[in-house]
């Protein structure tokens, strides 16, 4: 049944045959063919500027007031390309293979080397668009290495590419705008969508500002609509990053892939009470400088600068030699756990661990002193090494400090590992088509091609690229078929039935009138899922979480208290509508877990680890993707997808 | 983009302000280093008022600078035009105001004043020009003694001064009028290179200083001639 | 660090909607760790206010690691509050003490509408970028990123202007409704580019104008928008965008 259309052919050959052979739309009749996409993100954004260029009718929705206020404005770190400016190696191949090998095997061969082709093309645009990335003196660009690769290939603003790639879209969708081929919606949620002869067609969204239901037609639909992080309630994702978009499609039939893939980042500030709302990511690259330890005595309640060097375990240098500090995000951050799950952990909460700059900032001070040829003492030095330190970490430094009121310039930062990124989503073929026809999705909200894991600076990079390069050519190849559909009114009765099931939802949660806040839910989902269904998981324990979710979405139905009224702004409202679907997709990547007896990237079972405590995976048994086909309440039907390895040959990762 | 496009839009209403006010600035260079004249008085003690009323009666007699004059009147309408005009329309984008306000956290009270410290400069311009411009160029009042300097007849505005500036009323309204002409400048002065452009944070901050510098000399010598004259320092 | 928790009096504007014409309410805020942010304390206040039965205070928020520009808030006479280089979202209760009274306002700004309570209307910003706040460069048009070397003191200048978050503290704090700074950001962001600098004269000018359109206020230097800017965006910016809107509009042929 499922069929991923990977075109045929040598793997390098499969993108440029595909573009040689997919059917085109002509430019007039481009102009008849709208197209809906919902969220502006990296991947909404860029898609609907790229699709308004190319002249068909696009309509933008975001909950948000702006489309540039999507969360991918957060990432910190940077972008990858194989561009091999820095003559280090690097090349298409060496970005793929990086990618399947970090995505621990369970990623598509085929998408992830179109992924890579078309990263170069991705740096190219956005200088072109005016983001300011980091320049070398000469004037050319300049690269860093990040979250553990061996070739300098990442492309970054400071800590604030994501911002700067999301303005630069966001500036290519307003110009789009400006000339009349794109509509903006926003402070819009789509609620449905609309299906006419098994095809997506449209969509129901709420005016959040009047509360208004409002129709809306289009020959194809893309949901951009990022990942369910907050499928935690603590993450680092935005307040409103929600599944709703994605969940409606998975409800109607689209089937919803790896659900239990989430990737947890390891170097968060840690929670600091019951009323923590979100967790504040500190940029991995803070690992490049930082030293991370716990100290070598369990419950050891010193100050850090009180610990001496020798009472200290530099826990990833010992386990890790050849990457040190610098294992993937998923080995961090199960490294972080154990040790603080053994009574390592420092801080009051004891669920933290040190990143230590002490050394980095000698480390600088020495080398600026050389640099100046002069003889410094100890002070001058620590002075100038901090100096180097607040050029290269400032603004992360000073984040760390408005939040935790502490200064990591005198004392080591306090991380611990939190909720980042879904691997995993709608289930998408090769041209990212979901099996709905006509209903797409891209970036995070797909789970195409990061596999069990996702590398450092390779989410805006497959955002872009779904948007600006892909997209582009394979929605023509659906669309030049459409080209014989007239718009559909929206008064078609599949407009008005869609409608009407919005319309009871929202009075049915509006009527329950119970006692306990959206929030509670949430937070109640969110600690069952981060304790059951977080960095380690057991069949007990996933067994035992998928009951409770039951029982949680019967009280949430029965006993969920939204005030104000449906035909106004009503926050509570969104957010309810929201966490309802989060309690479904909760109860299914439990249920994800429990199916994939492994362990693979950012799911670990710990029923399968090697001696040592890695992950073990079980290529034989669990070589493909789970789709889950929903039937009906509490269930689900697996399907699945057969992964073929042509090229690269899977082996266990090794950061020894 | 017409030449009325430019010089209606939020942009151009500041340009003009900052243009006019540039010149106003220029006129005062030139303003302060006649009225200083006076002081000749206090190196030599023959002078009484010559090299003044000299000063005064080339600026009078010449054409190019009468002409000149036509053009500082039409700055100073201008300037005190748009200003009101920019404060009122400025007043109306924010209909609803804040209960709280923000007071001088991130501003200058004298940057947020320049309308009131306008208004009292306008206030003093009525009174200044009905001692001395109108006088001097249409009634004559006071004047009807001119003095004669090698065969010269011309105004005496030395003694104008000194009988003017003998009511302590007057003095005091003067030294009102200057203390808000500092604080206008203060702000004016690098407001108006910053509005007609000059972006370059070295010359900006050249600009600053010099601005403060000119502030304080230009409303110190003014003020000082009118306390002089009263004390009897002078004359 | 220490862990305190305190009692506060929060004065918040309440608005129903666009229409009602609204007014403070008090409310007391008790227990109040200081570890939590500005916004934790608002989610605390409004589960109480569910609980009792009444409409919780509606504010706008996304991100919370500002960035994102969404939090608003004028707090006790300031965008974003008490802290410099500061969006409200990262303000922590540290900032407070024990019985302090803390008046939450709305931005203030015709062009900036309040929808409800302390959300308010920031689409203008979204029709100024359609203006001109681009470089007109189709996807697929790009030559390779180094084929155009950019000075790099430009490069971070256009980077430190970039850095904008739109989120509107500028027009919030100016007595006068300005949106200069942002603009200026924007304008300093693509004309010092090479890659915008075909555009450099049309995208002052329309930019401007729609500025204007959209009724926010004349510049006059006081250095308000600066001063509560969270991204530090520097005045310096206005006089730039001054000089370049002199010479587009000198310079027009029409």
């Amino acid at each position: 049944m499922l069929n991923s259309k990977i075109p045929a052919g040598p793997l390098d050959t499969k993108w440029v045959n595909y573009k040689n052979t997919c059917k085109l739309v002509n430019p007039a009749n481009k102009r008849s063919l709208e197209i809906i996409v919902i969220g502006t993100g990296l991947a909404g954004a860029s898609a609907a500027a790229a699709l308004g260029e190319l002249g068909y009718k696009v309509k933008t929705f975001c909950f948000q007031d702006s489309p540039r206020r999507a969360h991918s404005i957060a990432a910190q770190g940077g972008i990858n390309a194989a561009k091999n400016y820095q003559n280090d190696g690097d090349s298409t191949y060496r970005l793929f293979y990086d990618t399947i090998k970090g995505g621990d095997y369970r990623a598509r061969e085929g998408n992830v080397h179109r992924l890579a082709e078309v990263s170069a093309n991705i740096i190219d645009q956005c200088v072109a668009q005016g983001v300011p990335f980091a320049r070398e003196y000469g004037g050319l660009l300049s690269n860093r290495s990040f979250g553990g690769t061996q070739v300098q290939r990442t492309f970054y603003a400071a800590g604030q590419t994501g911002q700067q790639l999301l303005i630069g879209a966001y500036q290519a969708l307003e110009r789009q705008i400006a000339l009349g081929n794109v509509t903006q919606y926003s402070r819009h949620e789509m609620l449905d969508i609309v299906m006419i002869d098994g095809k997506a067609r449209g969509i129901i969204a709420r005016n959040l500002i009047t509360g208004e239901l409002e129709r809306h037609f289009g020959h194809a639909v893309l949901l951009c609509t990022g990942g369910y992080g907050n499928v935690f309630y603590l993450s680092t994702n935005a307040m409103g990053s929600n599944v709703t978009a994605a969940w409606k499609a998975h409800k109607l039939g689209a089937l919803f892939a790896n659900p239990c893939f989430t990737q947890i980042h390891p170097t968060c500030i840690p929670v600091s009470g019951d009323h923590q709302s979100k967790l504040t990511l500190m940029s991995e690259s803070l690992r490049n400088d930082g030293r991370i330890w716990v100290p070598k005595k369990q419950g050891d309640n010193r100050k850090s600068i009180d610990i001496p060097e020798e009472e200290r375990d530099y826990y990833l240098e010992r386990r890790y030699p050849a990457f040190g500090n610098l294992v993937p995000r998923d080995v961090a951050s199960r490294a972080a756990k154990e040790r603080c799950d053994a009574g390592y952990g420092v801080g009051t909460s004891k669920q933290a661990v040190y990143l230590d700059f002490a050394a980095a900032i000698q480390r600088y001070g020495k080398i600026e002193a050389g640099k100046r040829g002069i003889e410094a003492d100890a002070a001058t030095i620590t002075q100038m090494g901090k100096d180097v330190v607040k050029e290269k970490y400032g603004n992360l430094f000073d984040m760390y400090a408005k939040i935790t009121g502490e200064n990591p310039y005198e004392e080591p930062m306090r991380i611990y590992p939190a909720v980042h990124y879904t691997m995993g989503g709608l289930w998408v073929d090769y041209e990212l088509m979901t099996n709905i026809p006509g209903l797409y999705s891209l970036g995070e909200a797909n789970f195409s091609d990061h596999g069990a894991n996702r590398l450092g600076a390779s989410a805006l990079m497959q955002g872009l690229a779904d948007g600006y390069f892909v997209i582009p050519y394979t929605i023509g190849n659906y669309l030049a078929d459409e080209i014989r559909t007239k718009a559909i009114p929206t008064d078609h009765p599949a407009f008005a039935d869609a409608e009407s099931k919005v319309r009871d939802r929202i009075h049915m949660l509006m009527n329950i009138k119970g006692t306990k806040t959206v929030e509670s839910f949430h937070k109640r989902l969110g600690k069952i899922m981060w304790d059951k269904c977080g960095m380690a998981r057991n069949a007990e324990g996933l067994k035992q979480a998928i009951k409770e979710i039951q029982q949680l979405k019967n009280e949430f139905w029965s006993d969920v208290r939204i005030p104000g009224e449906i035909n106004e702004m009503n926050p509570e409202l969104d957010k309810a509508n929201r966490v309802a679907d989060f309690i479904e997709l909760g109860e299914l990547m439990c249920l994800d877990a429990l199916n994939r007896e492994e362990s693979c990237g950012g799911h670990f079972r710990e029923e399968h680890q090697t001696e040592d405590g890695e992950a073990l995976r079980h290529d034989d048994k669990y070589m493909y993707v789970s789709a889950w086909e929903m039937k009906g309440d509490h269930d689900w039907q697996l399907h699945k997808e057969d992964l073929n390895y042509e090229v690269v040959k899977p082996s266990q990762r090794s950061y020894k | 983009m017409t030449f009325k496009q430019m010089f209606t839009s939020s942009i151009g209403k500041k340009l003009v302000m900052g243009l006019t006010g540039l010149f106003l600035i220029s006129f005062l260079i030139i303003h302060v280093s006649i009225n200083a004249c006076i002081f000749a008085d206090l190196f030599n003690p023959d002078d009484n008022g010559q090299m003044f009323n000299k000063a005064a009666h080339f600026m009078g007699s010449t054409v190019l600078i009468r002409i000149l004059e036509v053009g500082l009147m039409a700055g100073i309408l201008l300037h005190i035009i748009q200003g009101y005009m920019l404060m009122l329309q400025n007043k109306q984008k924010r209909s609803v105001g804040y209960d709280v306000p923000m007071g001088n956290a991130g501003s200058k009270w004298y940057s947020r004043s320049m309308g009131l410290l306008g208004t009292l400069l306008l206030l003093f311009f009525i009174l200044h020009f009905s001692h001395f411009w109108v006088p001097a160029r249409f009634t004559h009042a006071g004047l009807d003694m001119p003095v004669n300097y090698n065969g010269v007849d011309m105004h005496d505005m030395f003694t104008l001064m000194k009988v003017t500036f003998s009511e302590l009323w007057i003095v005091i309204a003067y030294i009102i009028g200057c203390i808000s002409l500092f604080w206008h400048l203060m702000h004016g002065f690098q407001s108006a290179f910053r509005t007609v452009g000059v972006s370059n944070n070295r010359y900006l901050s050249l600009l600053n200083n010099i601005g403060v510098g000119f502030s304080l000399i230009v409303s110190l010598l003014f003020a000082s001639m009118p306390i002089a004259m009263y004390l009897g320092w002078i004359g | 660090m220490e862990h305190k928790n305190i009692n506060v009096k929060l004065k918040v504007w309440r608005q129903k909607n666009s229409n009602d014409k609204g007014s403070f309410e008090t409310y007391d805020a008790k227990n109040i760790s200081q570890e939590m942010s500005f916004l934790e304390m608002f989610d605390v206040l409004n589960e109480e206010l569910i609980g009792e039965g009444k409409d919780p205070i509606a504010f706008d928020h996304d991100c919370r690691e500002g960035i994102c520009g969404m939090c608003s808030m004028y707090i006790n006479g300031r965008p974003h509050g008490p802290w410099e280089a500061n969006t409200t979202c990262q303000l922590h209760m540290r900032a407070f003490n024990e019985g302090d009274t803390i008046v939450v306002e709305p931005w203030r700004a015709n062009s900036f509408p309040v929808i409800k309570d302390l959300m308010v209307d920031r689409t203008a910003f979204d029709r100024i970028i359609q203006a001109g706040g681009y470089i007109s460069v189709n996807t697929g048009n790009a030559v390779d990123a180094n084929a155009l070397p950019v000075d790099k003191a430009k490069a971070d200048a256009a980077f430190a202007a970039a850095a904008c978050i739109g989120c509107g503290a500028c027009v919030a704090a100016c007595k006068n409704s300005s949106a200069m700074l942002f603009v200026s950001a924007k304008v300093a962001h693509l004309n010092q580019l090479p890659q915008g600098e075909p555009e450099k004269n049309t995208r002052v000018l329309n930019m401007v104008a729609q500025m204007d359109k959209e009724g926010f206020g004349a510049c006059t230097n006081t250095g308000a928008c600066e001063a509560v800017c969270p991204k530090e965006i520097s005045l310096t910016n206005i006089a730039r965008l001054n000089a370049e809107y002199a010479v587009a509009s000198l310079s027009a042929t029409k």
